[in-house]
């Protein structure tokens, strides 16, 4: 699908294109590439109504909302009512919510026609899609690698060309990661900028909301769309959403770019580096101002991140105990036994280790060791984070430290996988936002990502810088196997 | 910092999750081999950092945002219990509580 969302609302107010059309070819390819696994739960016949709906407001002449007709699958970790959503997880294989999160009612009220909801590692607690509970998704670029994660179905439904946009949830990286991994754009906004109403929270401090699309254009316009204050999410900021679709159209000459001296570490994979640096020199030619920061306790994002995220988890998660919704072990006599064996049994073993480890850190006796020197250690780099912005205005990286890893590499070592995390831990600590752009194929033929990181509240100035990248670099990222169909 | 296999159960106790013997011999050795890398943050002095609980913009006080104290309608019984595993007159059945074993 090489329609971009305005050409889209524009192909259907034309009467040159049915948005019914658009959605059946759609539904086709999730079912052509059903061994990609991308999608869990398919939604046909409500999508195409909505389609229907769409067409016959263009055959009256009504002005089309902004996201008329716009395909978009959405990561399985948001509710949408009356549609199965399991976050990926056994312990909801039945759940049917009886809400519909914001952001999607705000895609729905936009003209989008969500098509189905996508594969993810379970509670979003993953780094390659591995950990679902319905089996991992594959990356379209090569089936055998996995597709990053946790919002991994969601990248590789844009990658592929499936859906146009997806949804996706980024608590450490799960959103930028898998993006740069199957080579798309990936956008983890602000702390705050998009409502988590209907979220299903994982680390409530950390978690958001943020588009994944094809280009730097429509993911401006999806969250143009989601963005803004919510009064069923106290997080929610009520700063004012720019208008990121007009800021596209800005110049980067003068800004200042910065890199980050300590991410020059054991681990980067050599292309990545060169790509990310040769992303960097064309930032320069575009006449970007190169400026050397620092950001001295970026290393010690990792250890503080499994703490935070996995004690907040470990309090999230106590929720799912089979009495209200989801699994239930059937066997148990007792209360706590059935608690017990109900989350023994619908949890899966990654789900298991972190909700073991948060308690673990909150635990008395270890509260202070643990849970309470990682909050020191955030307030250190959230403070790395306000220094360097005080001399430039983005920071740029690589997303990951590697391209696309073989299926199964990394899935016995807990602590390997992790660290494929590196790059993207940092700003949601400090709560900053942060995008990843394809930006070059490694030597065999896999997508590497660059990421632009700005200052709270500052995505207008992030999606212009990586439009004016993504429009120099020129290139087409499409996966070989599914150019031109 | 090792963890034992008595820790491992207590933490499993805490989580409400029953592990098998295989379960707790690997999450004894998994957790010990985080663990080990969390201890990284010693080497931090941080006696005089302030703990960081959440990511207020601008870096001061949560912006909390507030509504007028006004009834709305709420989910209701009958779609609140819809999902339940089991239930009975409309309300979440569980094994026994007070009166069979603990």
């Amino acid at each position: 699908m090489k329609l971009s969302i305005s050409s889209l609302r524009e192909g259907i107010a034309a009467g040159e294109i049915k948005a019914v059309d658009v959605c059946r070819a759609a539904l086709e390819r999730i079912e052509r590439y059903k061994n990609l696994n991308a999608f869990i739960t398919v939604i046909g016949d409500a999508a195409l109504a909505r389609a229907e709906k769409i067409d016959q407001a263009a055959a009256r002449g009504t002005q089309l909302p902004p996201l008329a007709g716009t395909i978009v699958a959405v990561k399985d970790n948001m509710v949408m009512r009356g549609v199965r959503t399991t976050a990926g997880s056994q312990i909801l294989f039945n759940y049917k919510p009886p809400y519909t999160a914001t952001a999607i009612e705000r895609l729905e009220d936009a003209g989008a026609i969500i098509v189905g909801k996508t594969n993810q590692d379970e509670f979003a607690m993953g780094s390659s899609t591995e950990n679902s509970a319905f089996g991992p998704a594959r990356n379209p670029w090569d089936t055998e690698r996995v597709p990053g994660g946790s919002s991994g179905g969601s990248a590789v439904a844009v990658a592929a060309g499936i859906a146009m946009a997806a949804l996706g949830s980024d608590t450490g990286g799960s959103i930028r990661q898998p993006a740069s991994l199957s080579g798309v754009v990936g956008l983890k906004p602000t702390y705050g900028r998009v409502s988590r109403y209907g979220l299903i929270a994982f680390g409530s401090s950390l978690d958001q909301i943020g588009p994944l699309a094809k280009s730097v254009e429509d993911a401006a316009r999806i969250l143009a769309v989601i963005a803004g204050h919510d009064p069923s999410d106290s997080t929610s900021s009520k700063v004012e959403v720019d208008d990121y679709v007009a800021a596209l159209g800005g110049d980067i000459r003068g800004l200042r770019v910065g890199v980050v001296r300590e991410y020059d570490v054991a681990g980067l994979d050599a292309e990545v580096k060169e790509k990310v640096g040769a992303a960097i020199a064309m930032l320069k030619k575009l006449g970007a101002q190169i400026i050397d920061i620092s950001l001295p306790h970026a290393e010690y994002a990792v250890p503080v991140y499994y703490l935070i995220a996995t004690a907040e988890a470990s309090s999230n998660l106590a929720r799912f105990d089979g009495v209200r919704y989801g699994f239930r072990a059937e066997e148990a006599t007792t209360l706590k036994g059935m608690y017990s064996r109900t989350r023994d049994e619908g949890f899966g073993a990654e789900v298991k280790r972190r909700i073991m480890l948060g308690t673990y850190a909150l635990s008395a006796g270890y509260y202070d060791q643990f849970y309470g020197k990682a909050q020191k250690v955030r307030s250190l780099i959230d403070r790395d984070f306000r220094n360097a912005f005080e001399k430039c205005d983005v920071i740029a990286t690589p997303t990951a430290p590697t391209p696309a890893f073989k299926l199964g590499e990394k899935s016995g070592d807990p602590l390997a996988m992790y660290l494929s995390d590196i790059y993207t831990i940092t700003a949601n600590l400090s709560g900053v936002p942060a995008l990843s752009l394809p930006c070059g194929l490694s030597s065999s033929g896999l997508p590497i990502g660059i990421q632009l990181i700005g200052k709270h509240f500052d995505e207008a100035r992030l999606l212009m810088t990586a439009h004016n990248l993504e429009q120099a670099l020129g290139a087409d990222f499409t996966p070989p196997a599914f150019a031109g169909s | 910092m090792a963890i034992t296999r008595t820790d491992v159960e207590k933490i499993a106790d805490l989580s409400r999750i029953e592990l098998t013997v295989e379960e707790t011999d690997l999450f004894t050795e998994q957790l010990s081999s985080i663990l080990a890398h969390v201890e990284k943050l010693n080497e931090l002095d941080t006696e005089d950092t302030p703990a960081m609980s959440h990511c207020a913009p601008g870096g001061g006080d949560i912006e909390y945002t507030k509504r007028d104290d006004v009834v709305r309608p709420s989910l209701g019984q009958e779609l609140a219990v819809e999902n339940a595993p089991d239930t009975e007159a409309g309300y979440f059945k569980v094994p026994r509580v007070i009166g069979g074993e603990q």
